[in-house]
Order: C-alpha cells, then structure tokens, then sequence
C-alpha cells in the first residue's frame, strides 16, 4: 500500500469490485519507446508502458490511433504484415521479445490472441479447440485422447461455453452464433494455456448481451492470466479494465498521422480525474 | 398536401402522395401472350418460305419491339427499358446455346447408333469393316489422363500454395509469368514437347502412354495453378491469422486450415482441368500415338485414346466407311460423357466438402 497509485483506487469505491493495484505486481510487458511502421509510414511511436501480471489492461482511443498495432507487437503478429517494422524495446518478463534467436511461435504460445472478428475454423467445435494443443503436441510426441478431451471440457469451461455445446462437440463451429463463435475462439485461445491473452475489439461485432457475457469471462479470467484488451468502447475499458492506456493520433508538419501514447493509468484515475486534456474530451465524448 | 400532424386533423386521415406508390402495370400474361404472337408470326414467315434462321431473328426482333412498345405506353419508360433489355439478353442466351445444343444432338444422334455392348468391350484387333469397339481406347485415355493428373496435381498445387503463401519478389513474378506463357501453348506444342523430351531418352519414333500423360500435363498444370490460386486467395487472412496466434506454424496452418478450407474449390478446379484435356487429340497423336489392341502398359508402346480413336477411324475408315464413321461418332458420344460426369462430379465435390455451416 506504499504507492500513490493504490490509496487512490481504494479512496473511491468503483461499483463493480475494489482492487488495490500493487505497482510491485510482477510487470508482463515492457514498452519502451516503441514505434512500429508500415513500409515507409510511422503508425505508432513513442509508446512507454507496462501491463502487470493478473490485470486487464485496456487501449482505448480513436480508430486509426495504432491500438492493434501496439497490440499486435506484443506476441508479433506485425511479423506477418509484409513491411512491417518495430524498433524500440518490448519485453515479455524481462526478455526482449525482438531479441536474436527468439522463435516467434514461441511467443505465440505464451501470447494469445483474440480478435475483432470471430473467426472459427471450419470445423467441428471440438477440432476448433483441439486445434492448438494438438500443433503443440505435434512437437513433443502425440497427446493422448483423454487428455485431449480434458484439455477441450477445460477450455470450453473456461470460455463459459461447455454447457452451451456439451452435446454437440462434433457439428461445426461455424453454426454457433456470433457471440457463440467469439467464446469459441477465446476457449481455443485458453486450450493453449497462454499467460497472456490479447484482445482486439473483442466484443464490436457482438450484441450487448453476448458483449455482457465475454466481459464476465474476462473478469474471471483474470484470476488465471495477464489480458491486454483493445476496445473503442470506453464504458467497457471502464467496467473490465484494471489499467487504461489513452492514444490518440496527431499530425505532424508533413501531414502525416502518427499514434501516441497520451495517458497511461489506473483507470479509475484515467476516467475520474484524467492528468491530460485530450484524455479528458475522449472520455467525456467530446471528440474521437 | 392535407397534413395529418395538425392537431384539428382526424388521426385517421392519410396523407396523400404527390406520387402514387403504385404504377399501371401490364396484365399478368401480357410478355407471353406477346411471345406467342412473336413465334406464330416466324412460323408463319418460315411458311412463307422464309429461311430458319431469318424467321427466328424476325421472331425475336419482333417480339422485343412489341413488348418494349407496349411497355412504354403502358408502364412507363424505365419498366419498358427493363422489357427490352430482358429480351435482348435472353434472345442472347438462346443464341449461345445454340451450338452446344447442335453438336450435342449430332453427336447423340450419330453416336448412339454403336453405343452398345460390343463398343465397350472389344478393341479393334483384327477387326475390319463392322464391330469391334473401343475398349482399348477408353481404358488408355483413363490411364493417359490419370497419370496426367497425378503429375499436374501436385505440382499445380504446390506452385499454386508457394505462390499465394510464400512467393514474394522476383522468384514468385518468374514463376506467374511462365504459368501465364504455358496457359497460351498451343496443345500440339505440348505434344511436340513431349516427344521431343522422350526422343532424348529413347529412340526416334518413340511412342508410349507416359509421353501423352506427360503432354496433358504441359496444357494442365497451368489451369490447376490458376485454379487453385484462386481458391486460396479467397481464404480470408484473419483464419490464417488465427491460426498464427495459436502458435501454429506456418506450414501446419496451411495443411490444417488453409486447404481444408478450399478444399471443395480446389477439387471443383481440378476436375475442370481434367476434363478440359481429356479431349486434347493432337499431343496425343505425336505422343501414345495409335493402336489397334490393347495396351495398358504407359511405358511400353503406342496406346490407343478415345479422341485419337475417333479421329483416326474418320481419317482413315474401312471400306466400306460407314462402320468406321459410326465408332468415331459414338467414340466421341463416349468423350462427351466422361466430361459430363466428370463435371457432375466437380459440383458433388464441392458440394460435399464445402465447409460446413451446420451441424
Ligand atoms: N497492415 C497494415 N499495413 C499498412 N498500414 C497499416 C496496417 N495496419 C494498420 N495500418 C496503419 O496503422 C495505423 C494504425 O492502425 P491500427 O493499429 O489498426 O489502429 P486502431 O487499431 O487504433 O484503429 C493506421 O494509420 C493504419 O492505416
Ligand atoms: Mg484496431
């Protein structure tokens, strides 16, 4: 209870839970002064931050401000985006992510991905989930079926999904709903067991209902793993997160649009008594 | 206008519309009454003497100016434009079908006079004048044909899956370009190659199935390329992405979720491949060339195909040439087939393994 930062959340009780936020809890991510660019263009620059362990994290801030992009370097997806470039240092429990030799698969598996977009393979709910762990196992040896059919019952758990599909595991995942399909992807993203679980707009393509249930998942989910959440939605990064990132974007003397790290706080702070002005006239909607 | 918002307004009372919701239409039956008329008119001109065709394009020019006319009084200009440009493209319609379906009917017509028994399980060994068969020929053009495609197959596939998932820069740009050049050859520069390519290994004159497989795989491999380009352009990024982000590898992504997920296109593509040179007669030529008996050994000699079969009994026929002309005839009836099942095939592939959406 030594820092600042924890007597502030616990002076003004939130709604939802009360959280003290250790600024000693372990730090997952490193940022530090990271820019990414596409070919010729700097999308984001100058971001410096870290994401503890066991928090939400959110980004929030106007379309076109680099949120995925950040969000993207994290577990190197950008490293599949043909010209894409990332200088700047960004570590993952103290190990530098864009080091030599660092397998990106690797990373991978630490660093789970959810995105805007549910997107369920086409195929049966059970081999959408086993899909993981079975590359994984592909690796060292088979996995046994039992095993398999655990780590699936446990993932499905996981993304409050089980009961929904218990009795049919074996017709496709392409037949759930959308909110249904969204909580498959984050089971198959569970069934890897990562430590971090990333999240790009999770909910924009959901209704408030199925959003209502993926923000529950993500609170409960917590308890197990570090999640980084991307969302437009500020009430959401208001309910869910633990701590907020502002960006925004501006334009510099050649015309061109970059995205910067603005604020970086708890979000209690971030939404109450935000340091910045331009933090203040987003969450107040008066732009962006 | 009266208003209905007023608050001394009855609420009942509607709004009338400067422009009514509804337009004075035709009768139901008025397009095919005028129809009717049309084609009593052309018969009564092909009565009168007139040629075929030119009643029937009377017909059509008639029938579209009536009801583009009538239309325009009636319904308004742009219901009439509507009319008249329906006509047009269905009069095209008719018009493209109309050499598929003459040469369907000749060659049913022609071919069904020996599409019996004995056509099917008798070579033409010793055969001259009436009977034999073209057995020898159907089982070399299975055999020439399906190691074709065993060879285009996977080569088409995998430049097709280096293309759209690895290919980038000048390598990937060669490799587009020369798939372009071969799409063009001419299929009796496929044959020439082929022999030409055999001739270093073997002696001059050399014939045997592998060679004509080897043609067909020349004017195939391009088409499957193509084909399957296509189809894995169309897997959306975001599953590739997906799989990425479960700490799939690359090449387990694309074997587990990019081909599954095209696999029904792929499979639709290569069976047209397939049947487009199943036909193909003049590489054949230079290559299995022609035999009477059958062979079914590709790397033993000449083997007999059906579409060599057919022409080689129209070019050179018997004395007298009526049973020759009649083999060719249902030899090609036999062609035809085999590239409509083989198309039917296509559609209940990619009908079965069409990604499915429900349970
Ligand atoms: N794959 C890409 N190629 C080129 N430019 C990109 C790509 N992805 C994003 N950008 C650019 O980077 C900037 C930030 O995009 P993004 O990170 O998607 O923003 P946000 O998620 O905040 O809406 C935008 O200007 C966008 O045009
Ligand atoms: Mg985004």
């Amino acid at each position: 209870m030594a820092t600042g930062l924890s007597t502030h959340v616990t002076a003004r009780r939130r709604p939802r839970r009360t959280r003290t936020l250790p600024d000693l809890a372990p730090v997952v991510f490193g940022l530090a002064r990271l820019q990414v660019s596409y070919g010729r263009h700097r999308a984001v620059r100058d971001v410096t931050m870290t994401v503890h362990e066991r928090e939400i994290t959110a980004l929030i801030g106007p379309s076109g401000c680099g949120k995925s992009t950040v969000l993207r370097s994290l577990n190197r997806m950008n490293d599949l985006v043909p010209g894409a470039r990332v200088s700047g240092r960004v570590t993952y429990r103290g190990h530098d992510l864009y080091g030599p030799g660092v397998d990106p698969i690797e990373v991978r598996r630490r660093i789970g991905m959810v995105f805007q977009r549910p997107t369920p393979f086409a195929k049966s709910i059970y081999d959408n989930v086993a899909y993981g762990p079975r590359a994984a196992a592909g690796r060292r040896g088979r996995l046994r079926k039992a095993e398999l059919d655990d780590r699936v019952e446990e993932a499905l758990t996981g993304a409050a999904l089980w009961d929904e599909v218990k009795d049919k595991l074996k017709s496709s995942g392409l037949a759930l709903s959308g909110g249904q399909q969204q909580r498959l992807c984050i089971a198959r993203a569970i069934a890897v067991r990562p430590d971090v679980m990333l999240m790009d707009e999770p909910c924009s393509a959901l209704d408030p209902v199925a959003t209502a249930k993926i923000e529950d998942l993500m609170l409960r989910l917590r308890h197990e793993m570090t999640i980084v959440i991307v969302t437009h939605h500020m009430h959401q990064a208001a309910r869910v997160s633990d701590r907020t990132a502002f960006f925004t974007a501006d334009t510099d003397s050649e015309g061109e649009r970059h995205g910067r790290l603005v604020e970086y706080d708890a979000t209690e702070k971030i939404f109450n008594r935000p340091a910045d002005r331009r933090t203040e006239d987003y969450i107040s909607g008066r732009f962006g | 206008m009266t208003s209905a918002h007023t608050a001394s307004a009855p609420a009942e009372a509607e709004p009338q519309l400067q422009t009514p919701l509804t337009h004075r239409s035709l009768p139901r039956r008025a397009a095919p009454a005028v129809l009717l008329v049309a084609l009593l008119a052309g018969l009564g001109l092909r009565l009168a003497g007139l040629a075929l065709a030119w009643s029937a394009i009377l017909a059509a020019v008639g029938y579209t100016v009536a009801i583009y006319s009538w239309s325009r009084a009636v319904e308004g200009t742009r219901k009439a434009f509507d009319r008249m440009v329906t006509a047009i493209v269905t009069s095209a319609f008719l018009l493209a079908l109309l050499p598929l379906v003459s040469v369907l009917w000749t060659v049913v017509d022609r071919g069904s006079g020996r599409f019996d028994s004995e056509f099917f399980s008798y070579s033409m060994r010793g055969i001259v004048g009436e009977g034999g068969g073209a057995h020898h020929a159907i089982i070399g053009t299975l055999i020439v044909t399906g190691i074709a495609a065993l060879i285009s197959v996977p080569v088409g596939m995998l430049t097709a899956i280096y293309l759209v998932e690895y290919g980038r820069g000048r390598l990937a740009r060669y490799i587009t370009f020369f798939v372009d050049v071969m799409t063009g050859v001419p299929s009796i520069v496929a044959g020439l190659f082929a022999y030409a390519l055999f001739e270093l290994f073997y002696e001059a004159g050399v014939r045997m199935g592998i060679m004509g497989s080897v043609a067909l795989s020349v004017l195939m491999i391009p088409i499957v390329v193509r084909s399957t380009e296509e189809m894995l352009k169309l897997v959306p990024n975001e599953l590739r992405e997906a799989s990425y982000a479960l700490a799939v590898p690359k090449w387990r992504t694309i074997l587990r979720v990019v081909l599954p997920t095209a696999v029904a296109g792929i499979a639709t593509g290569i069976t047209l491949a397939i049947a487009r040179v199943i036909g193909e007669t003049a590489p054949l030529l230079v290559t299995a060339g022609v035999t009477a008996s059958d062979n079914f050994n590709p790397f033993d000699g000449r083997m007999a195909t059906l579409s060599v079969f057919s022409y080689n009994e129209y070019r050179s026929p018997g004395v007298p040439p009526e049973p020759s002309f009649d083999r060719a005839w249902a030899a090609a009836l036999t062609l035809i087939l085999i590239v409509m099942l083989l198309n039917l095939v296509a559609r209940l592939i990619s009908r079965l393994f069409a990604p499915k959406t429900r349970a």
